[in-house]
């Protein structure tokens, strides 16, 4: 049996979050495929077939898939799925709207967020915002599932030499009509995938004062996140909302800087190797969780810790 | 119009879950519920489209057990017009509770189904995907604004990238994310207009559908717990330990 994994991609990129799923494809035996549906995605398809653990490169390069439009991508997988035994992707936004899509046209019950593989039926995922650890085993001959990207480590990205095969474009909706795209542009690293994240929350005030964050961030070669009561004031776009219903991020080093540590928070930071927290209430939840605590005003804090990086 | 909700009662999101000693799953025993609260985004969402002279009615929906009925009751009291209870005590999966969903729309002939992106205790995310599957028609996902045009919907969605703006034909599935709305509080008056409200009683079996759960639960462990460390008091003394203790900057 082979587990076909669904690269996530930007057209030109394979994202860091494909690569740990081949991880978690690679740990359940077998050979593993990658499908990738793009448009003018050439170089993907040769960056993929560099996985190492990769063994087949399916690519569909054509129009209807260039902007990742579920639909038309579901219709792909659905052709392709024949033998699989798995079919997996990043529990991105790209995979948490896709696998379930396909599973339902293949009547198949999608397992979401898989953070570790006890079988090849057996997994394990968070459920109530990582408060509990839930193992499932699946009866479904075709196991579809998202992984949780910080739970895998990242593939080897140059040692592999799969071959390439192109395949068909399977047919697109109509249903759907792609009008525009407003992404955050940013030189810095993307969120989930940064070794150091710079996280502000409410605390911050305004986004203007997020500036303070974003130098810290790129002194330490790092990414800016945010809570979600940051990203709801406005401080902030949604892409930056760390915790359960936003990213889930599992960097060597975690600031969270006046956020108050909820539960629902911490579901997207937990994992993090070492976790700072800043914040000028010493009872706030989040020193619970937090490796070194600095109980300070953010606003003298942080300067300060600029400076001493600077030295 | 006609709007279709479907909810789901959870275990409120202000509470601190608790494993349960056999490792069966999380203790529900007196533990204050609610609607989920992307639901409760959804049900919202729904009301506006109505109030702006876009929908006639509003339906919610909930499968689970008999206490259901009161996620349904608090759907009505925000100001939906009617609810439809599919009464059952069994485990339900999101393909099962898609496939209901997907015959009590088929039954009322609605136009739009909005549901939340996810539900705050399985943390699934998966319904409304699986439901556009069945119900073959469009889908948007974790979307932050919706408007009625003549060709169906435009709607923007958040995506890890950022904003996504797409235009879907109708009818149509819609998903939630946390910035579509701001939910209201249901009025007193509102409340106890609640209660006369109908509520149609039926169970999976009455709409055809076959309740095949595919997961076995193994068994629901405590995560690892994370400890507290050191407090600092100064940023030399943080740098310190990040670059010499921890060694990671
Ligand atoms: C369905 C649902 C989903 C959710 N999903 C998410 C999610 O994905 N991610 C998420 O983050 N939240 C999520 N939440 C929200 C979560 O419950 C909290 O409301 C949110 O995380 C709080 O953000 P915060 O810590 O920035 O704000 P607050 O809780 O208001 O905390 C602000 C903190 O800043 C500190 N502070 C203020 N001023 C200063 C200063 N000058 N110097 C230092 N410290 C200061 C305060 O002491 C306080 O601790 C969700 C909630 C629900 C119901």
């Amino acid at each position: 049996m082979s587990v076909l994994v669904i690269a996530e991609h930007d057209n030109s990129q394979v994202s860091p979050g494909t690569l740990n799923t081949v991880t978690a494809a690679s740990k359940i035996g077998g050979d593993v495929h990658i499908l990738v549906a793009g448009s003018a995605c050439a170089d993907v398809a040769s960056q993929c077939a560099k996985i190492a653990g990769v063994s087949k490169v399916l690519c569909a390069d054509d129009d209807s898939y260039k902007n990742e439009i579920t639909e038309n991508v579901a219709a792909l997988v659905k052709t392709q799925v024949g033998d699989y035994g798995h079919v997996m992707a990043p529990a991105s936004t790209f995979g948490k709207a896709l696998i379930p899509y396909v599973a339902a046209q293949c009547d198949v019950q999608a397992i979401s967020d898989i953070s570790d593989i006890v079988s090849d039926d057996t997994f394990v995922r968070p459920i109530y915002a990582g408060n509990a650890l839930e193992t499932v085993q699946s009866a479904d001959a075709v196991k579809m599932m998202t992984v949780r990207t910080t739970a895998f480590e990242l593939a080897d990205a140059e040692s592999g030499s799969a071959e390439v095969t192109n395949i068909d474009q399977a047919g697109a909706t109509d249903w759907v009509q792609f009008v525009a795209q407003n992404l955050s542009q940013s030189e810095r690293p993307e969120l989930t995938s940064a070794r150091i994240v710079v996280s502000g929350g409410r605390g911050m005030q305004n986004g203007e004062n997020f500036a303070m964050l974003e130098k810290l961030a790129d002194n330490l070669g790092g990414a800016v996140g945010a809570s979600r009561a940051a990203v709801d004031a406005g401080f902030v776009p949604n892409d930056y909302q760390v915790g359960q219903t936003g990213k889930v991020v599992a960097p060597d080093v975690y600031l969270a800087i006046g956020i108050s540590g909820a539960i629902q928070h911490l579901a997207g930071m937990k994992d993090s190797k070492v976790i700072v927290a800043i914040n000028n209430d010493e009872e706030a939840p989040i020193f619970q969780v937090s490796d070194y605590g600095w109980n300070e005003d953010l606003f003298t804090a942080v300067p300060a810790l600029q400076a001493e990086l600077e030295k | 119009m006609k709007i279709l909700v479907p909810v789901k009662r959870v275990i409120d999101a202000n509470i601190r879950v608790r494993v349960k000693a056999d490792n069966t799953g999380v203790e529900t025993a007196n533990v204050k519920m609610a609607m989920n609260p992307f639901c409760e985004i959804a049900v919202e969402e729904a009301l506006r489209l109505k109030e702006a002279g876009h929908a006639e009615e509003v339906i919610i929906v909930s499968a689970g057990p008999e206490k259901a009925a009161e996620t349904i009751r608090t759907g009505l009291a925000m100001g939906a017009d009617r609810g439809v209870h599919v009464q059952t005590d069994d485990r339900l999966e999101p393909l099962t509770i898609a496939k209901i969903i997907k015959a009590v729309s088929d039954k009322e002939g609605c136009d739009l189904v909005v549901l939340g992106k996810q539900s705050i205790d399985d943390d699934n995310n998966q319904t409304g995907q699986m439901l556009a599957a069945l119900m073959e028609r469009p889908l948007g996902s974790y979307i932050s604004k919706i408007e009625k045009n003549d060709n169906g919907f435009a709607i923007t969605r958040e995506i890890d990238a950022g904003l996504e703006d797409l235009q879907i034909s109708s009818p149509a599935v819609v998903t939630a994310d946390l910035r579509l709305n701001e939910p209201r509080y249901a009025s007193l008056p509102n409340i106890m207009k609640a209660k006369k409200k109908p509520i149609d009683a039926m169970s999976p079996a009455d709409l055809g559908v076959e309740v095949s759960n595919r997961l076995t639960v193994v068994k629901v462990d405590e995560p690892p717990a994370r400890e507290a460390g050191v407090m600092v008091s100064g940023a030399e003394e943080l740098v310190d330990k990040l670059k010499n203790d921890a060694k990671v900057i």
